[in-house]
């Protein structure tokens, strides 16, 4: 059975934005329920961070409403704000005071009691790599200090609901880790996240996610479910010069789509298109060696790819 | 490039620092107490991709910017296309390019403006700017979004068009800091193509990225900690040097193949238990 309103973190309804001749969000419907981490993928410049930013209360949509957890983001966004907590892409933090007391400011004026902020603020510090520094200056931090710093800012207050916007974006592997580890944490708390990502490994942890594209959100369900609507079989071939690799397997037939991975390159095939020996004997014919073909469990990566292609061909 | 160990000849003389695109010896950089770079030594060979790794604030930037020649170093020496940068920052300027962090775009510029203001900035003569800028169009695909404010353009088009202005006096060695941050999947693909056909031209490239599956597309790594260099190779070489280190095995009780990300986090788990935590 559907839950009701009530029960939804968010209840997005026919939501419009439109910037000058730009149409940034056109009609989305999204149903989030509460305790999940549902993860926003799509091209840049699909409208993700526009509908964020309506999630958020920061923006008036020009048609529709949201529900956060029932209350109208057009009319009762005072209800709202408490209850969520925002990362937006832009740097947010005073460059003139340090790391600590960015923290402090920030998680003070969010109501967060003085022994909490303290702690919390020890153990964000501490997970995230910046306890050392925890008196340099905002200004003096580098890029992914600094991205780091905000994300901490915005888990000081731990609200109902984080709207996250490319939250990891210049985050080194191991902090995105360790970012990850909070949000797991977060979610066993029955907290619910929302996050727009690019990385399609960060895309395979959410319970649930959304694909996006030119203001519409025309997919939406688990990795599974959504890595399940690529048709066709993925192989990956090893060669010594993947490059050329990649050149040959795009000109058989029947292969849709085509990517360097690291050093393997990832070759999507239709339904009814070349098996692994088939591949093989096409990059013999054109000349090129390959070491192994191997048939691959479709990834994130070829799913939006594949999703990103059949949007653009739509459109 | 050349190996003149493996094939002799008699006219070509042994790789010489002059012969490298940068050759870095003893680098260092402090801001007051703070030491971001802490003597640093490395080579990158002519027409190379140099993939520059490590955690948030292991001093990647901070050596970027005294390769180019905008902040000097406290000590140690750069040579860039066989030139002293240190001593004379303004030598290699023309040749070299630069695309920063946060992509140096003038948003309040068309995209048109934008590629002008570059072609200003390196003293390009007018007939140059013609025929770059159309080669530069065409590369980003911008042709026909000329007129276009850059404020409204994705962030995969600002990429593009950032590595244009980049590039618009055909440099010889290109830095780029981070340049696929925050870009989707797809750009991301079509960027790095972009620059294996840089490199196809004879381009070096000195490239920061912290999508580890980037870097396994680069000749040659290196990873910084701390201030330091702390591994450095090939995908390959690193992979394989790290492997035993790493010994993760699969289900059948093979040694799996590290990947770079597996190495990343060894590597810079290894540094922190070292560093006494
Ligand atoms: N002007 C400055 N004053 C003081 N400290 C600085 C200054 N510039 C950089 N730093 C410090 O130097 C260290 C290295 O910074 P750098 O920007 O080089 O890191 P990075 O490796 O590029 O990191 P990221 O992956 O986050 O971009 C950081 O600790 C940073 O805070
Ligand atoms: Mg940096």
């Amino acid at each position: 059975m559907a839950p009701s309103t009530a029960e939804l973190a968010i209840d997005a309804r026919r939501l419009c934005r439109r910037f000058g001749d730009v149409q940034a969000v056109d009609g989305v419907d999204l149903r989030v329920r509460p305790g999940g981490v549902f993860g926003l993928l799509g091209p840049d410049g699909a409208g993700k961070s526009t509908l964020i930013r309506m999630l958020a209360t920061v923006l008036t949509p020009n048609s529709g409403d949201a529900l956060i957890f029932g209350d109208s983001v057009v009319h009762a966004h005072r209800r709202i704000t408490p209850r969520i907590g925002y990362m937006s892409q832009r740097f947010s933090m005073y460059l003139d005071l340090s790391v600590s007391e960015n923290l402090e400011f920030f998680a003070r004026i969010r109501g967060v009691p003085a022994a909490l902020r303290r702690a919390r603020s020890a153990s964000l510090l501490e997970s995230m790599e910046l306890a050392e520094f925890s008196d340099r200056q905002a200004q003096f931090l580098s890029g992914g200090m600094k991205q780091k710093l905000m994300l901490a800012s915005t888990l000081m207050h731990e609200p109902d609901l984080l709207l996250l916007d490319e939250p990891t974006t210049g985050v080194d592997p191991l902090s995105r880790l360790e970012f990850w580890r909070i949000i797991a944490d977060l979610r066993a708390a029955e907290k619910t996240i929302l996050v727009a990502t690019p990385y399609m490994d960060e895309a395979e942890r959410c319970t649930d996610i959304a694909f996006m594209d030119a203001g519409h959100i025309p997919h939406t369900g688990t990795p599974a479910e959504v890595k399940s609507l690529v048709p066709g079989t993925l192989f990956e071939v090893a060669a010594p010069d993947p490059r050329a690799a990649l050149a040959a397997v795009c000109s058989a037939s029947g292969v849709t789509s085509a990517h360097l991975y690291g050093d393997v390159v990832r070759v999507l095939s239709a339904p009814g298109g070349p098996d692994a020996r088939e591949l093989l004997t096409h990059m013999n014919a054109v000349g090129i060696h390959a070491t192994d073909v191997q048939p691959a469990d479709v990834d994130m990566e070829a799913a939006f790819a594949y999703l990103a292609e059949q949007a653009g061909d739509a459109a | 490039m050349t190996h003149s160990a493996h094939h002799p000849l008699p006219f070509i003389s042994e790789p010489t620092a002059t012969d490298s695109a940068i050759s870095v010896r003893g680098l260092t950089k402090r801001f007051g107490e703070f030491t971001a770079v802490s003597g640093i030594d490395f080579d990158v060979a002519r027409g190379e991709i140099f993939g520059f790794l490590g955690p948030n604030g292991s001093g990647k930037t901070t050596t970027m910017r005294m390769l180019t020649g905008t902040i000097a170093p406290q000590s140690g020496s750069i040579r860039i296309l066989g030139e002293d940068v240190v001593a004379s920052p303004e030598k290699v300027k023309r040749r070299i390019g630069y695309m920063s962090q946060k992509f140096s775009l003038f948003e309040d510029l068309t995209v048109d403006e934008n590629l002008r203001f570059y072609a200003g900035v390196y003293d390009l003569p007018a007939d140059e700017f013609v025929k770059q800028r159309a080669y530069v169009l065409e590369m980003a695909g911008l042709v026909g979004r000329e007129k276009e404010l850059t404020a409204n353009l994705s962030v995969g088009w600002k990429q593009r068009l950032a590595l244009g202005a980049a590039t618009i006096h055909e440099p010889e060695l290109l830095f780029l800091d981070e340049p696929t941050s925050g870009v989707d999947p797809v750009a991301r693909r079509h960027f790095w193509d972009l620059l294996y056909d840089l490199a196809g031209q004879g381009v070096t490239l000195f490239v920061t990225t912290h999508y580890m599956e980037e870097a396994t597309q680069c000749g040659r790594l290196a990873f910084m900690y701390a201030g330091r260099i702390i591994a450095e190779g090939s995908p390959r070489e690193i992979r394989e040097q790290h492997l035993l280190d790493i010994g993760d095995r699969d289900d059948s009780g093979r040694l799996r193949t590290a990947s770079i990300e597996d190495v990343f986090v060894r590597l810079v788990t290894r540094e922190r238990e070292e560093a006494g935590r």
